[in-house]
């Protein structure tokens, strides 16, 4: 491999142009550059999106039928975990720090990210982050088998021998993205090309930055958390055990006042990106652009007030259910403004559906009903009833799946022949839409059926009045996990190949990357500061 | 094995397939929204329910019928062109205070239900005592001194292979927890190890049980009925079976079987003052540690390497029996190993024992009395 790389570098020695990447592996091992970097987050997000993608596999193979077939409990405790944990940390949050690397200077004219070799470090942190997570399922003690939310005392008195990776691989995953946060507001402040006023920023740019304050904000708070269950488990520490004058639901506290704005942070890029999306294939602006801003900024604010809207069930004061409550209803308004904004910039627009603009209307959708859901589950008293159900998992899924990980997919389609100059296949990325599309709503509807039916989330196996309704939805589980092998086959071949993309891409496609960059850019884009109207 | 089982799931398939063809006629029972219950808060919880889901059916019917009318005739092929209008602050506004006065009416009624819903102390007739323990429920009566155990029962445990044949697979125990109807109920919820969730939809209950924590929560059965509920709240291995079951009945039967459990318990205390014969005490002990300990140290004695021990060639199984004795009486701090003595009566704790001594791959050779545990105690 290494020997291969090293010929083609001596065969294109007579390339004389000194601004090009390096050759080889080191490239990418010693890259500063902000794409190679958006390229290594993306490749790893979908590596973890395989990989958390085949632990769904085992949870939906083991629930198609009642009875335990394949797994042993344990197992499976180990699969609902790791498949948790993954596709937050793995799949979703890299795919998004992807994204903001390969467009974030492109979009506001800056030549790089603000700080290029810790943007280097921040990345290659990951890999090794996850390789010691996914160790953990071959120790004797097996992987952290307590849930991605990691409850004490469970994960601390009770938790398997193995924690103790999952907390340092935590540790890990949270400086990364701290690092990656302080790279993307440094060089969202600094790096603007002349002109480029915040209030002219495009929507992408402005919800990652907001997106970058929460990360700073929150993972401090998620490293707090890991390290006193880490000093409750070694060091002779009660924060979590009542015994020792501590308390367990101060964990649940701790851990969701980051786990709220968490589900943020992997929805306020999205916004940005649909943003972008949709005007360009309605050929119309964006309808409200400074209403959006706030709204964003107004759910990244509301985000830290709502945390215990995750805990109606352990028993707070009266006062303080209601206070959720109503604090959690709240985020609608903003969130509401965003869908209408959207659904507004389409009316009397000229629109064509090409790939990215079927997945953006499918979010818009799928994201909608999920934020419906959402709605319900706030409203403290029923959520008695929905609270730990299957309710809760399809619910989170609509707006985790078919949210945030389709608006990434909107992204590749929309931006991939920027960033490789080839047009991915306009018949494969339409049929890849609609197999996924068929495919996520019968795996997740009726999980609203067997939730409110009365099926406890993260069982094994389940009592028989649920069994046609899981074997449907791991039939759309397997379908779906599919579809995105064939995803990964849309891509190699586009970057392999396809037909010349235009610099400007698509019709209405408006921004700096599209009007004042070639397809695909140089490496080195924007070394003068361009002009902005 | 492979192809049995893709042979298996191929043809389950297809009676999945049959099955949901001849839904209509089959799935009487077939449940795809949340119970009305049998309490007046369980119908108050879904009454609310409705009201807030068909809020949301039409937000989302008109949100997308204007977007599928747009998407209809708003097309480039179809000729249409763009226009460029971009922002109302009128419009803003409409839809900003709108959603502000829907809220606004689903907050009033949820706040009502929610101060009802957290009244549990005014008037309770009964008061129950719910144990969370890894993986069962311990009911104490607190005016009554009853106090029993209740797990997953062996009917489900036997068929966890294929469960079809059981209509009430994992949602049947060994000891029912018997309430009377028309009587308000308050629940306090505790645990012995993890974080448990006690839920029986019906009842419209589902509190966390938290150690060191009292919650509580209340009922009033309207109906007499049997009513089925499951742990809600991930506690380890055997989360998923660890079910509920409330036997509603009217109050004469309910004293009538008070009255029976306490018979049962002054039994089983004269039980322990007696000497035991080893065949009694094995067999005795196998049933007791199938319900108690299968769980994690393997209905075989081979435990789970890494997280819970071998009972097969253990040292303190083989020891002395004294530290045999305190390890299952006392737990072991700071382990998943538990205190057994609030669980088991001597005679369980003491059969248990001497199975586990001469069984499970060990030849002890010795055993021990009901009255070895009790001076334990």
């Amino acid at each position: 491999m290494y020997n291969e790389t090293t010929q083609d570098g001596s065969a294109a020695h007579d390339d004389h142009d000194h601004h090009g990447p390096a050759k080889g592996l080191m490239r990418w091992v010693t890259t500063t550059n902000h794409k190679d970097i958006g390229t290594l987050y993306l490749w790893l997000s979908f590596i973890m999106l395989l990989y958390g993608g085949s632990m769904a596999m085992v949870i939906r193979l083991e629930l198609f039928q009642p009875g335990l077939q394949w797994v042993e409990p344990h197992f499976f405790n180990q699969m609902t975990t790791m498949h948790g944990l993954v596709m937050v940390f793995g799949a979703i949050m890299p795919a998004f720090v992807g994204l903001a690397n390969w467009l974030i200077p492109i979009m506001i004219g800056a030549p790089d990210m603000a700080l290029p070799r810790m943007n280097n470090w921040s990345f290659w942190i990951l890999p090794f982050a996850f390789t010691m997570l996914a160790s953990t399922t071959f120790m004797e003690s097996g992987a952290p088998a307590f849930g991605w939310t990691f409850y004490a005392p469970l994960s601390t008195t009770y938790g398997p021998d193995s924690t103790d990776f999952f907390i340092f691989a935590v540790h890990l995953m949270g400086i990364s993205s701290v690092m990656g946060a302080i790279n993307v507001i440094a060089t969202i402040l600094n790096m603007r090309a002349p002109g480029m006023t915040l209030m002219k920023m495009p929507l992408f740019v402005w919800t990652w930055l907001i997106t970058a304050y929460l990360l700073i904000a929150v993972m401090p708070v998620l490293a707090g958390a890991v390290t006193m269950m880490l000093t409750d488990r070694h060091f002779g520490t009660s924060f979590f055990d009542a015994a020792g004058g501590g308390d367990p639901v101060m964990f649940q506290h701790i851990f969701w006042f980051f786990g709220h704005p968490e589900v943020y942070i992997m929805i306020l890029p999205a916004f940005g990106i649909i943003s972008a999306i949709i005007p360009t294939f309605a050929r119309k602006p964006l309808f409200g652009y400074s209403s959006m801003v706030y709204a964003s900024a107004s759910i990244a604010i509301l985000s830290f007030m709502v945390w215990a809207h995750h805990m109606f069930t352990v028993g707070m004061p009266v006062a303080g259910e209601l206070y959720f409550m109503y604090a959690t209803i709240l985020i609608s308004v903003p969130t509401g403004v965003k869908v209408f904004n959207w659904v507004t910039t389409m009316w009397k627009g000229s629109m064509t559906f090409e790939t990215p603009m079927l997945w953006a209307l499918g979010f818009i959708v799928m994201f909608t009903i999920g934020g419906l859901s959402g709605l319900m589950l706030g409203v403290a008293p029923v959520d008695t009833q929905y609270h730990d159900t299957y309710f809760v998992v399809a619910h989170f899924h609509y707006v985790l799946v078919t949210g945030a990980l389709y608006s990434i997919i909107a992204a590749f389609y929309y931006w991939v022949p920027k960033w490789t100059g080839h047009m991915y296949d306009e018949r494969l990325g339409k049929i890849h839409f609609w197999w996924s599309t068929i495919a996520v709503n019968v795996l997740f509807f009726p999980q609203h059926f067997i939730g409110l039916a009365g099926m406890p989330r993260r069982i094994p196996d389940y009592a028989l009045q649920f069994a046609e309704f899981n074997m449907i939805s791991s039939i759309g589980g397997f379908a779906f996990g599919l579809a995105q092998v064939f995803f990964l086959y849309i891509v190699i071949k586009t970057i392999k190949g396809g037909p010349k993309a235009s610099d400007r891409v698509w019709e209405g496609a408006t921004g700096l990357e599209f009007e004042q960059l070639s397809s695909p850019p140089p490496y080195h884009s924007f070394t003068e500061a361009p002009s902005v109207k | 094995m492979i192809f049995n089982k893709l042979s298996r799931c191929s043809s389950s398939v297809a009676m999945g397939v049959l099955s949901m063809l001849a839904m209509p006629v089959a799935q009487a029972e077939y449940k795809l929204n949340m119970t009305e219950g049998v309490t007046p808060i369980s119908q108050d919880l879904y009454g609310l329910h409705m009201l807030v889901f068909w809020i949301c059916v039409v937000i989302g019917v008109l949100v997308f019928a204007v977007m599928a009318w747009s998407i209809f005739h708003h097309r480039k092929s179809k000729g249409a062109v763009a226009s460029n209008f971009h922002e109302s602050t009128t419009i803003e506004i409409i839809w900003t205070v709108a959603p502000l006065l829907i809220l606004i009416g689903i907050a009033i009624p949820a706040t009502a239900t929610l101060l009802d819903l957290e009244d549990a102390k005014t008037n309770a007739d009964i008061t129950l005592q719910v144990t969370g323990i890894q993986w069962k429920w311990k009911y104490t009566f607190v005016d009554e001194d009853v106090s029993f155990i209740s797990s997953l029962a062996q009917s489900s445990r036997d068929v966890v292979k294929d469960p079809t044949s059981n209509e009430n697979y994992l949602l049947e125990v060994d000891n029912e927890l018997v309430l009377p109807v028309g009587k308000k109920i308050r629940f306090l919820f505790h645990s012995n190890d993890v974080i448990h969730a006690w839920w029986v939809p019906a009842l419209a209950v589902k509190q966390d049980s938290i150690p060191g924590f009292i919650n509580d929560s209340w009922a009033i059965i309207e109906k007499p009925g049997i009513y089925r509920g499951q742990c809600a709240e991930l506690c380890g291995k055997d989360h998923g079976f660890m079910p509920i079951v409330v036997n509603a009945v009217s109050q004469p039967e309910y004293e009538e079987w008070l009255a029976g459990m306490k018979a049962e318990a002054a039994a089983a205390a004269a039980a322990g003052e007696e000497e035991w014969s080893m065949q009694d005490l094995v067999a005795r002990g196998e049933t007791v540690y199938q319900a108690n300990c299968a769980a994690c140290h393997g209905a075989t004695g081979a435990g789970i390497p890494g997280a819970f021990p071998a009972m097969t060639g253990s040292a303190i199984v083989n020891g002395d029996p004294a530290g045999h004795i305190d390890i299952v009486v006392n737990g072991k701090t700071g382990t998943s190993m538990a205190s057994f003595k609030g669980q088991l009566n001597d005679v369980d704790i003491a059969a248990v024992l001497t199975y586990e001594r001469n069984s499970l791959g060990n030849s002890v050779g010795d055993m021990i009395q009901p009255s070895a545990i009790k001076n334990a105690r």
